[in-house]
């Protein structure tokens, strides 16, 4: 097993290389001069420039570069946002929470609904429950959630006035955030209404989110099951007279979960770009709203230090994810 | 039954395959199964509709799609109360005529699809064909690249590269196809690592095909199966991605009927217009589901495995 | 009162090409510590027979029987879980492929403990305690180790025992062997088969063997049951069915055995078993009948006990057709 994790972070290398390559690049790929596209409108003399050349160790050769960039990588230093001049790290760090916690809750749901939902159409194959189940997934699956945020705003928030439209929690309420966690940190405030108004908010995000690794799930789950129903250990299990609830329960779900959480690791990424959309929506301050302002603001060293940041958080995420699937299946665990 | 005879049935069944008639009933039972899923079907017809649409979008449309009518801002659909019948699904913030616009949407929807699945599916197959086939530290080295690409999450690196290119449909649709053709090479390379120990290729390598003929004779159509599928999932990830990007102002430019970009422009009217948000959004649904249902429809009358049971 | 009582068994299949029926009015009996075995070649609808008295068919299968009675109570009539009461308790049953019919998730000591709790309410001691000394009796080496092993770590004939330990686990009256040994080495084939044979002496249960290996016949059987494409077409005690076959099935299945061979080429039977679509008329086993005429394409008639209930117009007796000139000269005054 041991030997297993260690292959995988193995594999990682080469590929951590990859991407930070391509972030290096990416401010060496901008049409013109860095310095200059940083500086902005301010003029610069022609010392001025060789400064900042020589401050951004750009007057060295690219390899050198390179590994000066991955050497600051390496041990934290991401660069500073030109807009607000603070290291990119610290602005990672300060918005992460609230990106985390919408993802979670919208993980909870995909996995919470999903699941069971493809074990349903599974069991009951060739029913009008799994007709429907499939459809409602499969439209979940093709849905643009960028359309689907406002549409879902429209409803709760324009005709029911049931939810806030934008934001973590309403401007009434303000405590200290020590774990960034809002919901949590709602709580710890002890205020009347504060997590009630912070749970509000986070719905709507976290519905939308959830859609399509939901609707992913869904279809992988009853795929698997119905992979798995017609295996001999399940006959197995039949035969020694167990009844159906362990049967699919335990036997059959225990086996189909293998290709599950394969897909489940994926729909990290899935979460990724879909919170960029649903944070722009929703006025929601994490890290893909975060990207798509710096994006907007040209803020390069925002830009390729969010990337880099981001890939290494889901190849981590992957990381676990493998590790997590040699536990759950003994060939890999035991080999 | 038989098992032993299957394989070598299969084998022949490759090779007669090259042969017109054979090809015609592999057509025939491809239909079979494809019009035994009726989603697949449906889906079908709409996107035939839906390309009629495009086609016929100056016949259709009853405005020009970029005409401001005077008066005429954000009216609702003509079935509501103070809505015209001239403005079937109403008009946007300018006074512009929703449903002409949504019909000459479709035409960026389609073009957008076509043109980046095209880039995609044949750079995705070339360098897959070429890692599968060589394999070694050529191969090791693709697939790595391959690796890295599919490390960010599709849309990040589609808005980074924009970002990088600059704005426009043109560039949101090169990088679309960059981020989506891992997937083609990846399955390419699956297949072809696949079938190359396979009797019919071995026979054909024996009888003195050149790599090249290997490749993209005897090969090639034999991977095309799962290649088709993913084609058609990433036609509908290729609009979806582009109107994301439309709607995050980094695809194409107002004021370009393309139906992301629509849904931006009115976003700020969300709770006053309902209408200049629910219609872009819903074309986009439909044609994506469309296309969905299709590609199941494929992947049901393509995938033996499937096709057994 | 026999042990199990099966009259006049009927299966059918919903398939895409209409209803397939895979058995028809199969009837046998089996007593306690009797070993029957039924004979066929693939296709022949034995093991569907079998999986039908389980209840363990698909629910594409449809089930019709005049008579299905264990220990005198009749089957159908039992709700599903007084049925499962009776299924690998009372009644268990093996399948040809050992290796994909353990739970690759499980333990063995899980798949075997949970027989025990379900059926014999064990506690956990006890049932490490039982399950340790299952493996022993079925010839399983350091059985303590063997509890926390995954089938994976298991070669065929292991995975084989486990099996057997599994479905004897809760000492049923009854033991059905679908193909035990067919997915097994030859060496290892012979000690399954002996240990079978061993514990069924053991514990005088009933062993149903069904195979369509007439070696493993001769070594085992006290009652032969020949079915033929989803028909019973003889039956006798296994001295008598090897001196004197009465089908003429029979005969060309034993005279493709190697011992028996007199030629130097082996007589093989031509063509195969009739699937859904080329089912002929009359006698099914006619277009493959060196005997058939025209008689045996129109009907076929069953043999009284004397012919070992053959179903064949003309039973053979020490090889030679009987009852062919009788009808012949029939023919001759009718025409």
């Amino acid at each position: 097993m041991l030997q297993f994790i260690l292959r995988r972070i193995a594999v990682l290398v080469p590929t951590f290389i990859g991407v930070s390559l391509i972030a290096f690049s990416f401010i060496r790929l901008l049409p013109g001069d860095p310095v200059i596209l940083m500086a902005g409108e301010h003029g610069m003399t022609p010392a001025q420039h060789a400064a900042a050349m020589h401050a951004l160790g750009l007057d060295k050769s690219l390899p050198l570069q390179y590994l000066d960039y991955l050497g600051g990588v390496l041990t934290g230093d991401f660069g500073s946002s030109v807009v607000t001049k603070r290291p990119v790290i610290d602005e990672f760090f300060s918005r992460f929470p609230a990106t985390l916690e919408l993802s979670i809750c919208a993980m909870i749901l995909a996995v919470g609904i999903g699941i069971p939902a493809g074990m349903l159409a599974a069991i009951k194959r060739g029913s009008v429950l799994e007709q429907g189940i499939m459809g409602t997934a499969l439209i979940g699956y093709s849905m643009p959630i960028f359309w689907w945020g406002p549409l879902l705003i429209i409803l709760f928030s324009g005709i029911l006035g049931w939810t806030p439209v934008s934001g973590r929690i309403s401007l009434m309420y303000y405590f200290p955030t020590p774990t960034g966690f809002m919901l949590i940190d709602s709580l710890l405030s002890g205020q009347e209404g504060a997590f009630t108004s912070a749970l509000s908010h986070l719905v709507l995000p976290a519905i939308v989110l959830a859609t399509i690794p939901l609707a992913v799930i869904a279809r992988q789950t009853r795929s698997a099951m119905l992979e798995v129903l017609g295996e001999d250990y399940v006959r197995t299990a039949r035969a020694k007279g167990m009844p159906p609830r362990r049967v699919v329960g335990i036997h059959a779900l225990r086996n189909a979960m293998i290709p599950v959480v394969t897909t489940i690791g994926l729909q990290v990424g899935v979460l990724m770009a879909g919170a960029i959309l649903t944070e722009t929506i929703f006025s929601w301050p994490g890290i893909g709203k975060w990207m798509v302002d710096s994006v907007f603001r040209r803020d390069y060293p925002v830009i390729q230090g969010g990337l880099l940041i981001i890939a290494i958080i889901i190849m981590l995420v992957n990381l676990a994810v493998d590790v997590l699937y040699g536990f759950i299946n003994p060939r890999i665990r035991h080999t | 039954m038989a098992l032993e005879e299957s394989i070598s049935e299969e084998a022949a069944e490759e090779l007669a395959r090259n042969e017109t008639p054979a090809r015609r009933s592999g057509l025939s039972e491809f239909w079979y199964y494809f019009s035994e899923n009726r989603g697949a079907v449906a889906g079908l017809v709409v996107f035939a509709l839906l390309v009629l649409v495009a086609i016929l979008a100056p016949l259709l449309a009853p405005h020009d799609p970029n005409i401001q009518f005077d008066n005429a801002q954000l009216l609702p659909p003509a079935w509501t109360s103070g809505g015209e019948w001239r403005f079937f699904l109403g008009t946007d913030a300018v006074g512009r005529d929703i449903f002409s616009r949504l019909i000459y949407g479709s035409r960026f929807s389609l073009f957008i699809g076509i043109v980046v699945v095209a880039i995609a599916l044949l750079g995705g197959v070339t360098v897959g064909l070429i890692a599968g086939y060589v394999r070694g530290w050529l191969d090791t080295l693709i697939m790595r690249i391959m690796d890295v690409i599919l490390a960010f999450p599709s849309l990040l690196l589609a808005l980074v590269l924009v970002a990088v290119l600059g704005p426009g449909l043109v560039n949101a649709m090169i990088a679309i196809a960059i981020v989506l053709q891992p997937h083609f090479v990846r399955l390419t390379r699956a297949a072809v690592i696949g079938e190359i120990d396979r009797e019919y290729v071995i026979s054909a390598r024996v009888a003195g095909a050149s790599p090249f003929y290997l490749m993209t004779r005897t090969l090639l159509p034999n991977c095309l199966g799962p290649v088709i599928v993913q084609a058609a999932l990433s036609f509908s990830n290729a609009i979806l991605d582009a109107a994301a990007l439309g709607f995050l102002g980094m695809g194409a430019q107002p004021p370009t009927p393309e139906w992301g970009t629509m849904l931006a422009e009115s976003r700020e009217f969300i709770l006053k217009a309902w209408w200049a948000v629910t219609f872009p959004g819903l074309a986009i649904l439909v044609t994506v589901l469309a296309i969905n249902l299709m590609g199941d429809g494929l992947r049901d009358a393509l995938d033996p495995k499937l096709k057994r049971s | 009162m026999a042990l199990l009582e099966i009259e006049n068994l009927s299966v059918s299949f919903q398939t895409s090409g209409g209803m397939f029926r895979a058995v028809h009015d199969i009837s046998l009996t089996c007593d306690q510590g009797e070993i029957l075995s039924i004979v066929g070649e693939s296709g022949s609808g034995k093991s569907v027979a079998m999986l039908a008295l389980m209840g363990l068919l698909p629910w594409t299968a449809s089930v019709e029987a005049k008579r299905l009675a264990f220990q005198g109570n009749d089957l159908r009539a039992m709700g599903p879980r007084a049925r499962r009461k009776v299924i690998g308790r009372e009644m268990a049953m093996i399948f040809q492929e050992p290796m994909s019919s353990l739970n690759p998730c499980f333990t063995v000591g899980f798949q075997l403990g949970e027989s025990l709790r379900k059926h014999l309410g064990l506690g956990r001691k006890e049932r490490r305690e039982k399950a340790i000394e299952l493996l022993k009796q079925v010839g399983i080496p350091a059985p303590e180790k063997r509890l926390n092993v995954f089938p994976h770590q298991l070669s065929g004939g292991m995975s084989q025992r486990v099996m057997i330990a599994m479905a004897l686990a809760c000492d049923p009256k009854l033991l059905i062997a679908d193909e035990p040994t067919t997915a097994l080495d030859v060496t290892i084939q012979a000690q399954i088969l002996e240990l079978l044979v061993d514990l069924q002496k053991k514990k005088d249960m009933a062993l149903i063997l069904i195979t369509h290996d007439m070696g493993v016949v001769a070594e085992t059987a006290e009652r032969v049951q020949v079915q033929y494409a989803g028909e019973k077409v003889e039956e006798q005690h296994v001295k008598d069915l090897f001196a004197d076959p009465h089908h003429p099935y029979t005969a060309a299945l034993l005279a493709a055995l190697p011992e028996r061979a007199t030629d130097k080429r082996l007589p093989a039977i031509p063509g195969v078993v009739p699937g859904q679509y080329d089912r002929p008329e009359g006698c099914l086993f006619s277009p493959r009948c060196r005997y058939a005429d025209d008689l045996c394409r129109r009907s076929v008639k069953r043999q009284g006990p004397e012919f070992g209930g053959a179903l064949c117009n003309y039973p053979l007796v020490n090889g030679r057709p009987t009852g062919k000139e009788e009808a012949n000269a029939m023919d001759d005054v009718t025409s």
